[in-house]
């Protein structure tokens, strides 16, 4: 009996260290200063930036003079801001698809080369270790160098080329081949490493049953097999590419900008922003008002591209 | 035969492709490393070679000796950053990952989505707003404000909640008969046996706020709380530009990073592939 009891003591000391009157209060010891964090360094800041962005706030963090949706409408207005939507959407223009089509080939290569095949994977995947500040450094000093000494400079030369003033012309726009090239020498590994990952979970029988229906090796498989199951890695890809264009800053911030400032063509929507509230005028009212767009702006595309894609329904589940 | 020889000249073209465009990769690091050990001659002289005419390993020491440019204590800055970063986020996320995970609460889908629904906001867009807060709490040009604002990272916290779903139940039944709760569950059995996830995690985490550009930027105005990535950047900018010094610099900013990064690969390799964001 006496022992009995003691079990049954035990299961409810258990029961109640697993029990449900206990649950709430664990649940909140793990996720709670992880929730309290991200309160205040997420949701305020969000909240003190649309309520900021009513505001006149010139140099001071409270504001006094309502404004309405003046920012909006006079960022709205502001040809500064508008160019600098255009400049990310001519970069993204570029860059999407160059990463997507680099990323794709390097993966179905790296993916069928047997020996060495860990050597490439991680020549092509070592660039994403290197920071947008060091890669811009060496391609702006030492690759697309404008003046003799550059290396693209050399190269053409050797070909018989005319000198190019890669980042200090507009006129042709030569600064784009320097700014698309560097971010694709940084993130196609990065790509390619997902890309890797799809291909591995495509079954070996898919390729056997194509096999036997006669489907010819290369374009054929790659078309009716291999591309169609990678779908699901292809729109992530292309998300987080789009996403990740809206951000650009490192690059163009380091490899425009000189000890004048920077100059006033292809400053994509951040480094917009880092002038007008951080610059001189320190004008963090209407910066506010640029980064509740922007924020707008990406919400929308992303989940635009998510429903085009058909990506709703699975989290619905 | 035929055929044959023709698998047998994909082959080959393929290998002679790859072997070109890792050429091409390389190439940049290379520059890094031969313009770092030249003489500034060598970087700016018209008639570029692809060997520099000296190594000059002296280069390393006239960076340390250089007192206009505070390069050792950026380093310092950033290592501490790096791995207070690294450290933080792995705790939280990992904390906050398994209590979704594993801990019946009635609001928790709520909660998730709370997380997740940060995940849309891009960090980089509420720059202006988390300065105006972190300067309201006098943390600029602080390493409190270079640290404490990254350290919830919801990305982190997702992975770890996938990874968590699908860990084995047995073993926390058995801890449970044990009489162990929940908090020691997870310290004595959980984390010891999920140690790939948080290699792959932090090595992500680690490599991130070593790189990040924006945000120490916009905190660190003061030179003292500069890290290596705003240094460099201010060098790239400034009128009087020691290009070997530079370089050298740059190299040696990205060397901690190498060991890391070639040294926990594969967990970066396994930590994508997991994070479940192509499934």
């Amino acid at each position: 009996m006496t022992t009995a009891a003691r079990d049954d003591r035990q299961a409810t000391g258990r029961r109640k260290l697993w029990g449900h009157q206990n649950r709430t209060l664990w649940f909140w010891v793990f996720v709670g200063p992880f929730v309290l964090g991200l309160g205040i360094f997420t949701y305020i800041p969000l909240g003190w930036s649309v309520y900021l962005s009513f505001f006149d706030a010139h140099n001071t963090v409270t504001p006094s003079d309502f404004v309405g949706f003046g920012n909006y409408t006079a960022m709205l207005q502001n040809e500064a801001f508008t160019d600098s939507l255009w400049t990310f959407l001519v970069f993204s223009l570029f860059i999407v698809p160059a990463t997507y089509a680099l990323s794709l080939a390097l993966a179905l290569m790296v993916h069928r080369q047997r020996r060495a095949q860990a050597f490439f994977r991680s020549v092509f995947f070592l660039p994403a270790a290197c920071s947008y500040v060091v890669a811009a450094l060496i391609w702006k000093m030492s690759i697309f160098n404008g003046v003799r000494f550059g290396l693209a400079n050399t190269v053409l030369g050797w070909f018989g080329g005319d000198q190019i003033a890669w980042l200090s012309t507009t006129d042709p726009p030569w600064y784009w081949a320097v700014i698309v090239t560097v971010r694709l020498w940084l993130q196609a590994g990065f790509y390619m490493v997902l890309f890797l990952a799809g291909l591995q979970r495509i079954s070996p029988t898919l390729y056997e049953a194509a096999a036997v229906d006669g489907a010819r090796p290369g374009w054929q498989v790659f078309r009716h097999i291999t591309f169609p199951q990678l779908k699901a890695t292809s729109v992530a890809v292309v998300l987080l590419l789009v996403i990740n264009a809206f951000q650009a800053f490192d690059e163009f911030y380091n490899l425009l900008s000189d000890s004048r400032g920077y100059p006033p063509y292809a400053r994509p929507p951040l480094v917009y922003l880092y002038y007008t509230a951080l610059g001189q005028g320190q004008n963090l009212g209407l910066g506010s008002a640029g980064a509740v767009l922007l924020a707008l702006i990406i919400a929308v595309v992303t989940v635009g591209q998510a429903k085009w894609f058909g990506l709703g329904k699975k989290e619905a589940e | 035969m035929r055929d044959d020889s023709r698998v047998r000249a994909g082959r080959a073209l393929r290998l002679s492709l790859l072997i070109a465009l890792a050429f091409l990769f390389l190439i940049p690091f290379y520059l890094l490393v031969r313009n770092g050990l030249s003489a500034e001659s060598d970087i700016t002289s018209p008639e570029w070679t692809f060997f520099p005419s000296s190594l000059r390993w002296g280069n390393v020491k006239e960076l340390f000796d250089d007192t206009s440019v505070p390069f050792a204590r950026s380093l310092l800055n950033s290592s501490l950053i790096a791995v207070a970063t690294t450290l933080g986020t792995l705790l939280l996320a990992s904390l906050a990952g398994y209590g979704l995970a594993r801990i019946p609460y009635r609001h928790a889908n709520k909660v998730f989505y709370a997380i997740l629904g940060t995940l849309m906001v891009p960090a980089s867009v509420t720059f202006v707003p988390s300065f105006v807060l972190v300067s309201s709490l006098g943390w600029v040009s602080t390493l409190r404000g270079l640290i404490v604002p990254t350290l919830f990272s919801a990305f982190a916290c997702f992975v770890f909640r996938q990874y968590f779903l699908g860990f084995p139940r047995e073993l926390e039944d058995a801890a449970r008969v044990d009489g162990l709760g929940y908090w020691r569950t997870y310290w004595r059995v959980v984390v010891p046996n999920s140690r790939p996830v948080f290699a792959a995690v932090g090595t992500i985490v680690f490599i991130g706020a070593w790189n990040s550009f924006l945000w120490p930027l916009v905190i660190g105005q003061d030179r003292n709380a500069w890290t290596v990535q705003v240094a460099l950047s201010s060098f790239t900018t400034s009128q009087v530009i020691r290009l070997h010094e530079l370089f050298i610099a740059a190299a040696v900013s990205i060397v901690p990073l190498l060991v890391v990064f070639l040294f926990f690969q594969r967990w970066i390799v396994a930590g994508v592939e997991r994070s479940g964001i192509d499934d």
